[in-house]
């Protein structure tokens, strides 16, 4: 029997080693480094500095840096709920939908996810251009003037952050709303429910736990967004992440960049940690509540 | 009981969002206008202009070979660390496994862009197609894992027992058993491995030297630098690729399902 477990030790420990190195290495490593190197100071030739210094790190709190952060949580707020308000619907009508329907609106939902992002944030830069469709027809329409401009908005940041998240948001939606029973909706409504309340009463309660990962997967990466404010969003849409790239590439300013992540770092685990403590006080109150997971 | 139309209409919105501006990208790129507002007929020529450039063609090659190795080595790790993680589950080692793995899904790309940056730096690693395909490796191991995983728990390891029992060594009733039965969900990792490194611009950005530009640093700099007209005849072709990559593996993937349900 001991050789046994010794044995089973020994494979778990044989196929686990490859990849908990890789990661280590690569991942662990690399984000401590991070941590590390906000507190170096940079040298002339691009590269880090010996000794230890706070400069980097008070040098953050200045007014331009606080507007950036500002402008970042704003961006990624606005873009997660628009993409929620969209998600909802949608999500509910394809778990609804027959199922011959509903494989075919999951593939149209999931093909954008396959193209390249790259493309994708370009189609919306050619559609938004001054002499592009777009403003074309808002002109048609008495809605624009000719110096009215799409381009280089926050409001562009956001239009397109919706357009490349909202496939991300659709699926967690749908999966949770596949598993409710959408019984519990037709009695609410033969109980006297208006559609929308028992929309808001009894479907979004039951897909609650979708709707977390649909919130996460947008606001999470929107934070760090990077490409989109940098090729539709100008001086007045950029995000903390255009001022990380600004820092490595247009100051070969490593530890200054350093700093930037490390605040970027601790934003993206907040909400994390607060869904954490969450859940872990629902599960509290649900046994209270007598009610089952 | 009558439903409500409005979410149906939300979603019919929904969905010529998403399409509207690809389609217009497709159309456009047919245009031969160099200022894509009107349509002057159909043309092929920036498909012609984009067959001639020899920076398109260096990039594609660069784009293949850190493709091609960071798949092989991604299956690799990635199948293996999706073993572990159904085989010992329950262990603490495992816990910390998959939290490792489930970071790089996590983490937003530029942090994961900068943080590899500054280990490169730090180690004294030259910039160029060896840094970009170890951060590649880093993330496509953990869509990898988190493919075949998938596919592991519908997998029924009594019959690997039963072979151990009928006589098979562990590496017969690995090869001839397991590897098989996982076939689909490996193939289905790769080709999202592979589809993940192609498009890549972030991370690789950050990574990347001189000489290792890659398609999608090449299409970057086409974007913020002009030549707008070539980038929708090169989108359109990409976009013709991976719908075809994804129409054949879903036609695979269905089909070896049904293999196996049948056998």
């Amino acid at each position: 029997m001991g050789s046994n477990i010794l044995r089973r030790r020994r494979t778990e420990w044989l196929v686990t080693l490859p990849t908990l190195v890789w990661l280590s290495l690569f991942v662990v490593v690399p984000t401590l480094l991070v941590f590390v190197i906000a507190f170096r100071p940079a040298n002339p030739y691009g590269g880090i500095g010996r000794g230890w210094t706070l400069d980097t790190i008070r040098a953050l709190a200045t007014p331009s840096y606080l507007l950036i952060a500002w402008r970042t949580l704003w961006i990624s707020l606005l873009t997660t709920a628009i993409c929620i308000l969209l998600a909802l619907p949608a999500g509910y009508t394809i778990a609804r939908a027959p199922a011959r329907w509903r494989n075919r609106l999951l593939l149209l939902v999931i093909i954008p996810f396959w193209t390249s992002f790259l493309v994708r944030v370009f189609a919306w830069k050619s559609l938004l251009h001054p002499d592009g469709p777009v403003k074309r027809a808002l002109e048609a329409l008495g809605l624009a003037g000719p110096e009215t401009t799409l381009l280089y908005h926050p409001a562009a940041v956001v239009l397109v952050m919706v357009y490349t998240f909202l496939p991300f948001t659709i699926l967690p939606i749908y999966a949770a709303a596949e598993k409710f029973d959408f019984r519990l909706v037709e009695a609410a409504r033969d109980l006297g429910a208006r559609p929308f309340q028992s929309f808001r009463r009894v479907f979004l309660p039951g897909i609650r736990t979708g709707l977390v990962t649909a919130v996460l997967v947008v606001f999470i990466p929107a934070l760090g967004s990077y490409i989109i404010p940098d090729l539709v969003g100008g001086p007045s849409g950029e995000m903390l992440g255009n001022k990380i790239a600004q820092r490595v590439f247009t100051d070969r300013n490593l530890p200054h960049a350093s700093a930037l992540s490390a605040v970027l770092v601790l934003a993206v685990l907040a909400p994390l940690v607060a869904v954490l403590i969450l859940q872990r006080k629902g599960k509290k109150s649900d046994i209270i509540m007598g009610e089952a997971p | 009981m009558r439903r409500s139309r409005f979410p149906i209409a939300v979603t019919v919105l929904v969905m010529a969002f998403l399409y509207l501006p690809i389609v217009i990208l497709v159309a456009n790129s047919f245009n031969p206008a160099r200022f894509s507002s009107r349509w002057e007929g159909f043309s092929l020529t920036w498909y012609a202009r984009l067959f001639q450039s020899p920076e398109i063609w260096a990039a594609v090659k660069n784009t293949l070979i850190v493709a091609v190795s960071v798949t092989a080595v991604s299956v690799i790790l990635g199948t293996a660390a999706a073993y572990a993680l159904h085989r010992f589950g329950a262990s603490r080692l495992q816990r910390v496994h998959y939290t490792l793995i489930y970071q790089p899904l996590v983490v937003p790309e530029i942090l994961m862009g900068i943080s590899l940056l500054m280990a490169f730096v730090a180690a004294g690693v030259p910039l160029g197609l060896f840094t970009i395909f170890l951060a590649h490796v880093t993330f496509c191991t953990s869509y990898v894992a988190m493919t075949v995983l998938g596919r592991l728990q519908d997998f029924d390891f009594s019959v690997i027992e039963a072979a151990r029992d009928l006589g098979a060594s562990p590496w017969q009733s690995t090869r001839k058993i397991l590897i098989p039965m996982l076939t689909p969900g490996i193939v289905a990792g790769a080709l999202l491995a592979f589809t993940l490194s192609v498009d890549d611009f972030v991370i690789t950005f950050f990574v990347a030297g001189p000489g290792s530009t890659t398609l999608p640093l090449r299409i970057y700099s086409m974007i913020k630098y002009g030549a707008p007209p070539m980038i929708n005849a090169l989108s359109t072709l990409l976009l013709a690729v991976t719908l075809t990559a994804v129409i054949l593996s879903r036609r695979l993937a269905t089909r070896h399902a049904n293999s196996v349900t049948h056998n």
